[in-house]
């Protein structure tokens, strides 16, 4: 592998919490405990697992959008893990983010022009006013929207197109890296496939990075090349996103894929039932922390927490029963 | 006579149409999926089944609304009372925010036991739909609030109060949007194993079609108020005859079929009050021809049980 853009070793990223209104107990949430991934330039990896498992949050700290608690971030080779002040700054410029929900992440009393026109401020990237201008309506083109609408508000556009703006946004400073969480989730099913598309065709024009994340394994096979599964904050498997939906060799992982529903009714796949819902982060289980919902879990599970590996075809997983 | 009948209903809000002349039915025991994304007018039609829009701004100009050969838009008061929650049980999509917050999960469960079967609403019963339902511990559970419920929980808590009343007919109003994969697998389970042990009727809303696979007898599916096909689920899933199935059904990714790139749907899903003139598809139609924008189409029967709004519409695989 090359050099990779992004490069994270050994990320924890705990929070602190109360429990309870007046105990003095503090309890601790290991959100992220110890990842380790890479993205590749014009690459994209895709972060899979159910809500609570910390892809969230991992994908904020590895941008330095929130503190870590422990680990390496390098970003191109740099460490940016104690990066503060003007140089950060600057070297955000290399790496953006596409939030989720289109509806809440877009100041409503910006124009199509503010939101656009700010990072491109801020980075100091247009020498003059008309140069801004042009900028601006050629990044609206390039999501597919009508550079006309530059000075529209965003309640004037449907969920999609809302969607589209907020890329322009992460597209504004010609990043290397986007950290797309859940883009797709708020969107309606037929305009989903836009999005994706989109996002697709920027890559190619652009020899874009994008760190994936998702909840739905279907969409993250089909735009990914290669995928982590996390639980409680834990890399439970990793390796080629083809492998891994069609092979899963961890239990969660296939769990995961035959919860997937369906369209095809003649395919009979047989679906593991998992009992139970994700534990709380704050007390996670001992040993493997899938264990307690494992339908193979074993008594070594319950007390030895599994190292992760790498298995032959380039993946990794931590198991003891694989 | 089917236990539900839709008979060309329109509701209105204020002066916007949003249901604009559905008729469905739906046999004791079996399940019919309504399909369709935001702004199609299905929770809409799953709402008036027991008139739980507000009115106004929500009016029925048109239609019948038939549970059991009764018209619920003439029930008086009372009587829709025996219909809520009664005949008609209601599972919604957010457990956290359909539950109330200050209530004891068990006190809201024998809540729903004492309007429609006092002499039900003991402990005892509450601690059996709850173990109906799956909940472990059902003895601790019944002190718990809301919100020591996880996701997946409080579905559940909300099914069992939907059965307390022993409901001939459930709606389920996308019972498993709000929840992770693993646990939205179970609910639909949960949900099939309790049709066979009860034999009531289930009507799903839903926008994924992958659910449907599952649990679908029927399904009707919904574009911009109105319905465009309706069959069998294995037939509609398998020969979808109209075009905004057909592209619906090739713009999900689905697992193991890999694609390099998704067939999109152009445009957007029209806003309530905006539908286009003709056949409301017709501006996003990969198949349209300039007739398309002139008249709507009929719903026509094509073969038995299965009915379709596009005059062009052939037979093709998804």
């Amino acid at each position: 592998m090359p050099e990779p853009l992004l490069e994270a070793k050994h990320v924890r990223v705990h929070f602190d919490v109360r429990q309870g209104l007046l105990s003095r107990g503090q309890g601790q949430v290991r959100a992220v405990d110890d990842v380790s991934l890479q993205v590749a330039s014009g690459e994209t990896l895709g972060l899979v697992g159910e809500s609570g498992c910390g892809k969230t949050t991992l994908g904020r700290a590895l941008i330095r959008l929130i503190p870590t608690t422990g680990g390496v971030i390098r970003f191109g080779g740099e460490d940016i893990t104690r990066m503060e002040g003007a140089v950060l700054r600057e070297r955000r410029r290399h790496f953006q983010m596409i939030f989720q929900d289109p509806f809440t992440s877009l100041n409503p009393r910006c124009t199509v022009s503010d939101i656009l026109g700010e990072p491109l401020d801020i980075h100091g990237l247009t020498p003059s006013p008309e140069a801004r201008t042009e900028r601006i309506r050629e990044l609206l083109r390039g999501v597919g929207l009508d550079p006309q609408h530059a000075h529209r508000y965003p309640h004037e556009f449907s969920g999609g197109q809302r969607q589209r703006i907020g890329i322009a946004r992460a597209l504004a400073v010609e990043p290397r890296l986007i950290v797309c969480d859940e883009p797709v989730s708020a969107l309606d099913v037929s305009v989903q496939a836009q999005v994706i598309n989109l996002l697709q065709d920027l890559q190619q024009q652009r020899h874009l990075a994008y760190l994936f994340i998702s909840h739905d394994l279907a969409v993250v096979e089909h735009l990914c090349h290669r995928i982590v599964v996390m639980y409680l904050g834990q890399v439970m498997e990793s390796g080629p996103a083809a492998d891994l939906c069609r092979e899963p060799l961890h239990p969660y992982t296939k769990a995961l894929v035959s919860a997937i529903p369906v369209v095809d009714p003649a395919s009979k796949r047989p679906r593991i039932m998992l009992g139970g819902d994700v534990p709380s982060p704050i007390d996670p289980p001992s040993g493997c922390p899938f264990h307690p919902r494992c339908p193979v879990a074993e008594t070594r599970c319950r007390t030895e927490k599994p190292v992760l590996r790498t298995v032959d075809g380039g993946g990794s997983v931590a198991c003891h029963r694989v | 006579m089917p236990l539900l009948e839709l008979r060309d209903l329109h509701i209105h809000f204020g002066a916007t149409p949003a249901v604009d002349g559905v008729s469905l039915s739906l046999e004791e025991g079996r399940t019919l999926c309504l399909v369709g994304e935001s702004g199609c007018g299905k929770s809409i039609t799953a709402l008036s089944i027991g008139r739980l829009l507000l009115m106004p701004p929500a009016h029925y100009p048109r239609g019948e609304i038939l549970v059991d050969g009764r018209d619920v838009l003439r029930l008086r008061s009372r009587q829709l009372q025996s219909l809520r929650g009664g005949t008609v049980g209601y599972v919604f999509q957010e457990p956290g925010a359909s539950l109330n917050p200050v209530l004891r999960v068990g006190t809201q469960i024998r809540e729903a036991l004492e309007l429609h079967r006092p002499d039900s609403a003991t402990e005892a019963e509450v601690l059996r739909l709850l173990r109906l339902v799956g909940i472990p511990a059902p003895e601790s559970r019944i002190r718990d609030y809301p919100h020591q419920l996880s996701g997946g929980m409080a579905q559940r808590v909300m099914i069992a109060m939907g059965l307390a009343s022993q409901p001939r007919l459930l709606v389920a109003d996308e019972p498993t949007t709000a929840l992770d994969v693993t646990v939205q697998a179970q609910i639909i389970e949960l949900l099939q194993r309790l049709q066979g042990e009860l034999g009531m009727a289930i009507l799903l809303i839903t926008h994924n079609l992958g659910l449907v696979t599952d649990i679908g007898d029927r399904v009707a599916v919904m574009y911009a108020g109105r319905i465009v096909e309706e069959g069998p689920a294995t037939e509609i899933l398998t020969r979808p005859r109209h075009p905004y199935t057909r592209a619906l059904l090739r713009s999900v990714p689905e697992l193991g079929r890999s694609s390099d790139r998704l067939a999109a749907i152009p445009g957007t899903v029209p806003s309530l009050g905006q539908w286009p003139a003709g056949c409301r598809f017709a501006p996003r139609c990969p198949e349209a021809r300039p007739e398309c924008g002139q008249r709507m189409p009929e719903l026509k029967e094509i073969s038995p049980g299965r009915t379709v709004r596009c005059p062009f519409s052939q037979d093709s695989e998804p």
